[in-house]
């Protein structure tokens, strides 16, 4: 176990390093630049822009220019922002609280919802119950987010007028009030991100618990006069994890990297609408920034779920 | 499969004859009847779309500043957009293109995720670990330059050889699909790992089953639960990501219909306009819903472990 | 009007017998007036005659501070606050908040003084007679938020800084080609090359914000990227910085050191960036959760029905942006020495001056105004529309699609058998590109609809913004390369002189491979008389001249139809009823901040 973690961890670090070359040449060849608005403005004659663009260094060689990153990479530099022009990981590091905050909790949200409403509907799957909770799931992940994010505010937000639909990250109050603002402020983006997460998540609940119901120990372990309850759990639900442990796992590099539509409806800071900004200007110091974290992410994320599978499914050998 | 008994509430455990495996798989899909509807209803949407336009003769791009969004009447069943246009005419005819995307990509998707998910959990080992690290590299990259990249790169190669439409719909596909197999590869790897240590399939290979044969008969149906809401997942993900990639330049031109553009177009109106949100959403739903069903019924009429 | 006429009331409003307002309102009425009215009189020496202070309406606040929060809703986050290196509006308006240039310009065009004692004129001897050199006096008293006095070391350093290749600055071009001195403590002279109409450009508006040397200077070369002001501005104006997240938000208290009496008039503000137009406007029309909106981009159906709330209004303020077509004049499609629209080729179908009318009569720019653009896109048939004294009487707007087809039919385009009209194996048949944005895709729509019924086919593609107008050489798809046969976008007129602006299509400006596409004139069209008419502008000091030398440039580009003026896109932002604030279209939302205010 110990030596398979290690050997894991070795390969991680040429993976790693194989995305990031990937990822950097990406990048450096995607069309576009940082100077959009300058384009159309006539104050600004076309060489200046050229001369933009060589000072960020954007016309030397792509190897050029992933060494240069590399190296300073490699010192802890993680570069300046094109289009800020302060260094990128300050810029990360503001938007690392909210996200986790938002994209966070919303996960909680989705797993709360999927995990006792998916294994609840598989073990009576076609009752009414089952029935209602599929379709609920199909509305949830077949409209997109774009499209109920402007419905909750329409609704909570314009007509209840209950709810402010613009994240602010300086509410002006303290203690009890704080919360309550920062409850009501927060809400609809969560629950936006946690109803679609949580619907796709029900469905590969309940078809991972039906699945695993069907097998054999399952119904030995119920000819054996094991109470229901106790079968569900111990031998059922921690054998359908395995998906679930998977999905969970995919899901959990988008809690630092944000959701890029939710954040930019509600106007929340995060590392997605960081992403988006960042990609609509080119600013390729960030993006590079941005998805290299999240690659290492998923690396360690996926790593951890192979983990896990030996745990939940002991007879799993590690090869 | 020996020792495997129903468990499931709608199954009944009285012995039958033995009959071919198709008309069998065939019975107990009827048994099926949500599928069975969705069949039907699946079936409807795409002969609507197939042949609507033949019947329903308006034309999609006919702009009539006399009756902007206007809700549904007799002329204009399921009203109008803000240019006027009808809206039927239009859903019919974008949904040809929704409908044909969502379905290819998500079969690119998954045959992409099966491949790959049980090459990796059969083999273990350098294999695994090869095909892991593409998942992982695909799960990273950023997807919006990447698409800009590709569109760059290939979009004017692609439209010379096979013409423009069937080029951006060859593009679209394989773009969408390519962005969409990871986690269909590591639910089924995750299946595999999981599967091959069980009891059956230890029996399967004490009988001295290859390995190919173990994993097609033996090892891959059973691990066909997620993959199919997976599947399903992915079609509602392909028709909204194709409205996506057409606001970047990608998809289809702008003045294409197609359902998830129509939703996204209708966004700002959705308070003084519903109806123009409204039948898209639900034909996206009832697509989603209907496939999902149809899924779910042939998962099992096809499961060999169900006696039914 | 006829120049001798102008001449008597200029005449007048130096000895005084006029006004100056009333100059302008004169020369309004005969389409004349304008942002260069100030500009015209101070050429010819009667600029100042009165008080510019009439230009803007009057400050209703009474006392310094307690006006409470206000809250301005951006959809587009400012990233930096130094306005060398702001690249777009949103960061110079952001930037702008804490620094102020020596003057700004006022919706109606006229200099407004702020770091200036008072604008330079030919009778107050800051005009030099032979255009050569402006000089500029500053006002005194001046503290930087940090306590230190504003001098004209910092007016000279600015011009140091903005020009050194080392720093890399935007606003380069205005203060490169221009040469400074400091007179004394408080003036500084600004000296051209050439006889310069335009002076008013370094130091003035969005490329004038200074500043302070005294935090700038150690940063002045290629580390200016590395200088804490960057994001942590100290400037000298009404607001000074609480706290900045690049990309978010922007908070700012009242300065109690402000250099003009009783202002500002709110304790703090706040810009809160991100989102998107449509929700924008909601927030301050619909809900009344922010006071102040940013360029809504949204169409005017839209924003009728969120005003209809009665809780806030929409602001139309007139510029010089125009939303128009081009017809390529060279052939995107084929190769001339390994070059796709070379300069020296013709577009097979637009060199036939029929097509080009026919696709003119093509699109109803009425339709366009009435259906998507509404207060945000007045129909135009010219492409230099403001300062209203450059603006041509000579063209017609026209939409009919049987005066195309009857001209097409006269020009021997012939319809096949599936409607599409060709001539000499030439099909009329064009790909029409514009940037991805709801309101060109209905356009396009529209467009393709009308011309279809007119035997022509156009293929539509949008390409994203950020891809569109980059200057990426290797990219295709770049408005600059124009690979296609027609294309469509805004182009934006920041400054109210038109002389940068009309560059656009002068020959020696043609984008091509060998300026690596950078040139301006990205239609590669060429036309003797338009050259010469934009040379003799160039140096000419008589503004009437020099205006209907601009005017004839109006009516040659126009007139080829290789450009189709569409709609003008005066600036669009929302407010909430009790906010009183200054606009104007030829400086940015924040010129005067200092002088927002809340009527209760």
């Amino acid at each position: 176990m110990t030596q398979y973690l290690i050997r894991r961890l070795l390969i991680a670090i040429p993976s790693i390093f194989g995305i990031s070359i990937v990822l950097f040449t990406v990048l450096a060849l995607a069309p576009g630049d940082p100077f959009e608005e300058l384009a159309t403005n006539p104050a600004v004659p076309p060489d200046v822009r050229a001369a933009l663009r060589q000072s960020l260094g954007l016309d030397d060689p792509v190897h050029v220019r992933y060494i240069a990153w590399l190296t300073s990479m490699l010192r802890g530099d993680w570069g300046y922002s094109f289009v800020s022009r302060i260094p990128v990981d300050q810029l990360i590091v503001q938007r690392i609280p909210t996200t986790l905050y938002v994209i966070g909790l919303s996960q909680l949200v989705a797993l709360a919802i999927a995990l006792p409403v998916g294994v609840y509907a598989a073990t009576r799957p076609y009752s009414i119950f089952d029935q209602i909770a599929n379709t609920l799931a199909f509305i949830g992940f077949s409209l997109p987010t774009f499209f109920t994010g402007l419905l909750l505010i329409l609704l909570f937000s314009i007509y209840l007028d209950w709810l402010p639909f613009v994240y602010r990250t300086n509410i002006e109050a303290t203690g009890w009030r704080w919360w309550w603002e920062q409850f009501r402020q927060s809400i609809m983006p969560i629950m936006v991100l946690g109803l679609f997460q949580g619907a796709a998540w029900t469905r590969f609940v309940r078809s991972a618990v039906l699945d695993v119901i069907r097998l054999d120990h399952v119904t030995t372990a119920r000819s054996k006069g094991l109470p229901e309850g106790k079968i569900t759990m111990r031998h059922v639900v921690r054998n359908a994890m395995i998906p679930v442990v998977t999905l969970v796992a995919l899901q959990m590099p988008a809690v630092f990297g944000g959701a890029i539509v939710t954040e930019q409806i509600f106007r929340v800071p995060g590392i997605g609408s960081l992403l988006i900004s960042a990609i609509l200007a080119n600013d390729t110091p960030v993006i590079m920034a941005v998805t290299f974290v999240f690659a290492c992410l998923v690396i360690f994320f996926n790593l951890l779920a192979d983990i896990l599978y030996g745990w939940l499914d002991p007879r799993i050998s590690y090869r | 499969m020996a020792g495997s008994t129903p468990a499931s509430a709608t199954a009944s455990a009285s012995p039958r004859p033995l009959t071919s495996p198709w008309s069998e798989a065939w019975r107990r899909f009827r048994k099926h009847k949500l599928a069975v509807i969705s069949a039907v209803l699946l079936g409807f949407l795409i002969l609507a779309v197939l042949f609507g336009p033949l019947v329903w003769r308006v034309p999609i791009n006919d702009i009539d500043f006399s009756v902007i969004l206007q809700g549904p009447s007799l002329a204009h069943p399921l009203g109008t957009d803000d240019l006027g246009q009808d809206l039927l005419a239009r859903m019919l005819y974008g949904g040809r293109i929704s409908l044909a995307v969502g379905f290819t990509a998500m079969l690119v998707a998954v045959s992409v995720g099966i491949l790959i998910g049980a090459i990796a959990g059969l083999a273990g080992g350098k294999t695994d670990a090869a095909l892991m690290w593409l998942t992982d590299l695909f799960l990273s990259l950023p997807q919006l330059p990447l698409l800009l990249l590709i569109i760059f790169l290939f979009r004017d190669t692609l439209k010379a050889i096979v013409g423009p439409e069937l080029g951006v719909f060859i593009l679209i596909v394989i773009i969408i699909g390519l962005f969409n197999w990871m986690q269909v590869a590591r639910l089924v790897r995750a299946q595999f790992f999981s599967l091959r240590e069980k009891e059956f399939v230890e029996a399967a290979r004490a009988l001295g089953a290859s390995r190919f044969r173990l994993a097609l008969r033996h090892i891959l149906p059973n691990s066909l639960g997620p993959v199919i809401v997976a599947a399903t997942i992915d079609v509602a993900a392909a028709i909204i990501a194709e409205s996506t990639l057409s606001f970047l330049g990608l998809g289809f031109p702008p003045d294409i219909p197609t359902w998830g553009r129509l939703l996204f177009d209708a966004r700002d109106h959705l308070d003084f306009a519903p109806h123009w949100a409204l039948f898209p959403g639900l034909a996206i739903f009832l697509t989603v819903l209907t496939i999902n069903f149809v899924g779910d019924g042939l998962r099992d009429a096809l499961d060999p472990r169900r006696v039914v | 009007m006829q120049e001798d006429d102008l001449r008597g009331l200029i005449g007048r409003v130096k000895n005084g017998s006029m006004s100056r307002r009333a100059f302008v309102r004169r020369m309004a009425a005969v389409g004349f007036t304008a942002p260069m009215a100030t500009q015209l009189l101070a050429m010819t020496g009667a600029a100042n005659a009165q008080s510019t202070a009439a230009s803007v309406p009057a400050y209703g606040g009474t006392r310094r501070g307690g006006g409470g929060h206000l809250k301005i809703l951006y959809w587009q986050a400012s990233t930096l606050l130094n306005p060398h290196f702001a690249a777009g509006t949103t960061n110079q308006d952001a930037s702008r908040v804490f620094y102020e240039p020596l003057a700004g310009w006022s919706a109606d065009g006229t200099l407004q003084p702020i770091l200036a004692a008072e604008i330079p004129s030919i009778e107050n001897g800051g005009l030099a007679q032979d255009g050569r050199s402006v000089t500029w006096k500053l006002k005194r008293g001046v503290k930087w938020h940090d306590g230190q006095d504003f001098s004209a070391d910092d007016v000279v350093f600015n011009w140091e800084y903005a020009r050194s290749p080392q720093v890399a600055t935007v606003t380069s071009g205005s203060y490169r080609d221009v040469n400074v001195v400091k007179v004394d403590d408080f003036t500084v002279r600004v000296e051209f090359q050439a006889p310069t109409p335009f002076w008013a450009d370094a130091f003035v508006g969005s490329i004038g914000m200074i500043i302070p040397r005294h935090l700038f200077r150690d940063f002045a070369g290629a580390n200016s990227r590395d200088a804490p002001t960057n994001i942590r501005p100290v400037g000298t104006s009404a607001y000074r910085l609480q706290s900045f997240a690049p990309g978010d938000l922007l908070r700012a208290e009242l300065n109690p050191n402000y250099h003009m009496n009783n202002r500002p008039f709110f304790d703090s503000m706040e810009i809160k960036g991100g989102g998107d137009a449509a929700s924008a406007a909601r927030a301050v029309l619909q809900t009344a959760d922010f006071d102040y909106a940013w360029n809504l981009q949204v169409e005017d159906a839209i924003l009728q029905r969120l005003e209809a709330a009665g809780r806030g209004r929409v602001n139309v303020i007139d510029g010089g942006n125009i939303e128009f077509v081009q017809l390529n004049a060279a052939d995107p499609n084929r190769e001339v020495e390994g070059e796709r629209a070379h300069p020296n080729s013709r577009h097979p179908a637009f060199q036939d001056p029929a097509v080009r009318q026919a696709m003119a009569l093509l699109i109803d720019r009425q339709a366009l105004t009435q259906h998507i653009y509404g207060r945000g896109g007045p129909a135009t048939p010219n492409f230099l529309n403001n300062p209203p004294r450059f603006r041509s009487p000579n063209m017609r707007m026209e939409f009919s699609v049987e005066r195309a087809n009857q001209i097409l039919d006269q020009a021997g385009w012939v319809r096949g058998s599936d409607g599409i009209r060709a001539k000499d194996g030439v099909r009329l048949r064009f790909v029409y590109q514009t940037s991805v944005n709801s309101p060109r895709q209905r356009t396009q729509a529209i467009y393709k609809q009308a011309a279809q019924r007119a035997g022509i086919d156009l293929e539509l593609k949008s390409v994203v913004a950020s891809v569109f107008f980059s200057s990426d050489v290797a990219n295709p798809d770049t408005y600059m390369k124009f690979w296609a046969d027609m294309q469509m976008y805004t182009t934006t007129m920041p400054q109210a002189d038109p002389q940068r602006f009309m560059n656009q299509y002068v020959s020696w400006e043609m984008a091509q491979r060998s300026n690596s596409w950078q040139g301006r004139n990205i239609l590669r069209w060429k036309n003797d008389e338009y050259d010469a008419a934009f040379r003799a502008a160039e140096g000419e000091l008589d503004p009437v001249k020099r205006a209907a030398l601009f005017i004839r440039m109006n009516d040659l580009i126009v007139g080829s139809n290789h450009v189709i003026p569409l709609v003008m896109r005066p600036a669009v932002s929302g407010s909430v009823n009790n906010l009183r604030h200054v606009l104007s279209g030829w400086d940015q939302t924040m010129w005067m901040i200092q002088d927002w205010w809340r009527q209760t």
